[in-house]
């Protein structure tokens, strides 16, 4: 069965059903703050949301990751490896864009000759079931990024609330076998399809935060010296924030903590927006200050990603937009990007 | 009420057309309804971008310290006591800043508005005499604009600017009824065991992105200690322990240092409790050294000088 029809009342149940033989994360409320954590019971699991605070990336790409310890006991030396997962896991409800942002890590982590083990047997071991969005944020702008509100893109299953049922969709094999072992549903007729297409039309025309991002890549090739950057910069206070919270952000540093009998290795998330990023070891900084850092977090996204695989290296989630200390919204600086280029035409 | 936004774009606009300063610093319309931004005016003809209102939450003391032009800089009471103690420490220059003090009536906290929301997105905010109303897609609630102030404004004794060179409008009332150090209070009425599993467990959400620290106008360190690598002062990981080690260092440093101004906590994405850190940190200086910080420039920092007075008691 590849289109499923699930009584809204039946979400429990499919939940406790995979929970059964799955780690389940899922979006919860810790405190406000919504983020996916495991989960031991459908009850934790928030099924309206518009988006979480904190992107699901850390499940494949933690954001503190021991790649190996050691200990020296008695002139013997121990030494310990990461253990895969044990069960097979189901990342739920997780958004279209966020679904996305997978692929596009992906290509980092895990395509071309370089792969990250690690990352991939990650990757493997989960099953990404996501959440159309029905009602997107005003900040929202992933069908500006060539993503979209009801996109299967990253997803295994595609789940869309049509209001009193769930219509849930196989998007690949591994979804179809995901589904095929709860029960709970029934096929889902022509009305179903019917009615999501209509939710989906709708969602995309909610999407207010357009932003013109097409030939982006170009415009951003010829701006290298342009006066922009000396201005840009200046309200950012320097945070992580806005790559904290990138669902695509995947820069990390690679840390040893060691003492006479213990250490180990650690990979961890970094950020292009902190000086110590680019500091070499003789002190000298090529990116010293927030311009060339903030040229640099733009030229990534926006012209090297696309120079590289073919599409920006953002899927629009906004959480950048959202969480900013200081409002500096990177759907206005594209806007004046673009603009600027018009003018200079 | 009156908007005040007119009476500061013509202070700043006084300014740059005197040529008396080469920037004025301070607050334009946000891109979201219940933000406004920092901005930097250096031409008279862009004064209008200048906005105030109850978003305006950013301390612009912030952008002071290592700048080489004249400044106007907009500042709440809070601000004016950050550049009280900036000047304190030498981080400016008293003769090549203006302050254009606002009397300020609060910031609206944006999060628990918007977790009265429950998922609603409000589209427009306006602010009428005492509420907020907000306004989005097939709603319109008005909500008491006092009980949503950011916590540090529902603490604030210092309203009004402690320094300034241009005030905008009247001054207004300070309010002292509410006890400004209830909930440490409360915090120290907790045993030990509970205090650490309090700290433990902000520690383990915090993401170690510094926004707390660089929103700070105390924090100016050419190098802070947790970018130090030679030595490494502190692990960056995201273990509990050094996420707590951070945040301690962090509000240690502030000690006897710290006005409240909220802004490190409205700069929080994971909405961490750190007021209540750096409000235990002012009480015990206030009570040990009787030392408000930011509100004298001549008053000596309680924490850099010494006194034969000073309470010894730690001392066993």
């Amino acid at each position: 069965m590849r289109a499923a029809l699930l009584a809204k009342d039946q979400m429990p149940a499919l939940l406790g059903a995979l929970l059964q033989d799955h780690e389940v994360f899922a979006p919860v409320n810790d405190g406000g703050v919504i983020a996916f954590r495991r989960v031991d019971s459908a009850q934790q699991v928030l099924l309206h949301y518009h988006n979480s605070t904190l992107p699901p990336k850390g499940l494949f790409f933690p954001q503190t990751e021991t790649l190996f310890a050691y200990s020296l006991e008695r002139g013997q030396l121990a030494l310990e490896e990461p253990q895969p997962a044990s069960r097979a896991q189901v990342l739920f409800g997780v958004r279209p864009c966020d679904a996305r942002s997978f692929t596009l890590m992906d290509r980092v982590f895990a395509g071309g000759n370089q792969c990250d083990g690690c990352y991939l047997a990650r990757r493997e071991n989960f099953t990404v079931v996501g959440l159309s969005c029905t009602s997107p944020k005003a900040t929202c702008f992933c069908t500006s990024v060539g993503g979209g509100p009801f996109s299967a893109t990253g997803s295994d299953l595609l789940v869309t609330d049509l209001g009193t049922n769930y219509l849930v969709e196989a998007v690949t094999d591994k979804g179809a076998l995901l589904l095929e072992s709860v029960g709970g549903h029934r096929e889902a007729d022509e009305d179903s399809v019917r009615r999501r297409r209509e939710a989906q039309a709708s969602a995309e025309a909610a999407l207010r935060g357009a932003i013109r991002t097409e030939g982006m890549e170009r415009r951003l090739q010829e701006m290298w010296d342009d006066p922009f950057w000396d201005r840009l910069h200046e309200k950012c206070i320097g945070c992580g924030v806005c790559t904290y919270l990138c669902p695509t952000c995947h820069c990390f540093d690679i840390v040893d903590e060691d003492s006479e009998q213990r250490g180990c290795r650690l990979k961890l998330w970094d950020s292009c927006m902190f000086p110590l990023f680019t500091q070499h070891a003789s002190g000298y900084n090529p990116r010293p200050t927030g311009k060339e850092r903030w040229r640099q977090r733009l030229m990534h996204k926006f012209r090297y990603w696309a120079e590289s695989h073919g599409e920006a290296g953002c899927v629009g989630c906004g959480r950048c937009v959202v969480n900013c200390p200081v409002n500096l919204d990177i759907r206005q600086v594209l806007n004046e990007i673009e603009s600027l280029s018009r003018r200079s035409q | 009420m009156t908007d005040l936004s007119p009476a500061i774009r013509a202070a700043a606009r006084r300014l740059l057309s005197d040529g008396l300063v080469d920037v004025v610093i301070g607050f334009e319309a946000g891109t979201l309804p219940l933000r406004s931004s920092p901005c930097f005016v250096r031409d008279a003809a862009d004064v209008d971008r200048l906005v105030w209102n109850m978003s305006c939450e950013n301390n612009l003391a912030k952008y002071l310290p290592r700048r080489r032009e004249r400044v106007g800089v907009i500042a709440k009471g809070c601000d004016t006591r950050s550049i009280v103690g900036l000047l304190k420490e030498g981080q400016i220059q008293r003769e090549r800043l203006h302050i254009i003090g606002v009397p300020c009536r609060g910031v609206i906290d944006r999060r628990r508005i918007e977790s009265e929301l429950a998922g609603r997105e409000a589209i427009d905010l306006q602010e009428r005499e005492g509420e907020v109303l907000l306004r989005g897609d097939g709603f319109e609630i008005a909500l008491e604009k006092e009980r949503y102030l950011h916590t540090s404004c529902r603490a604030c004794r210092s309203r009004n600017p402690v320094i300034c060179d241009t005030v905008i409008g009247d001054p207004v009332a300070e309010d002292t009824s509410a006890d400004e150090y209830a909930t440490v209070r409360e915090f120290e009425a907790m045993s030990a065991g509970e205090r650490w599993q309090f700290f433990a467990a902000e520690a383990s959400r915090c993401i170690r992105c510094y926004a707390c620290r660089n929103a700070c106008p105390l924090c100016y360190c050419a190098e802070c200690f947790v970018d130090s690598t030679q030595p490494r002062w502190l692990s960056p990981s995201t273990d509990a322990t050094d996420a707590l080690v951070f945040q301690i260092m962090r509000v240690m440093h502030t000690a006897g240092r710290c006005v409240d101004c909220g802004a490190c906590e409205r700069a929080c994405p994971v909405g961490l409790d750190l007021r209540l850190l750096t409000k235990k940190v002012e009480k015990d200086v206030e009570e040990l050294f009787h030392h408000k910080a930011g509100l004298d420039p001549r008053e000596p920092a309680p924490l850099s000088t010494f006194s034969p007075d000073d309470p010894g008691d730690f001392i066993r």
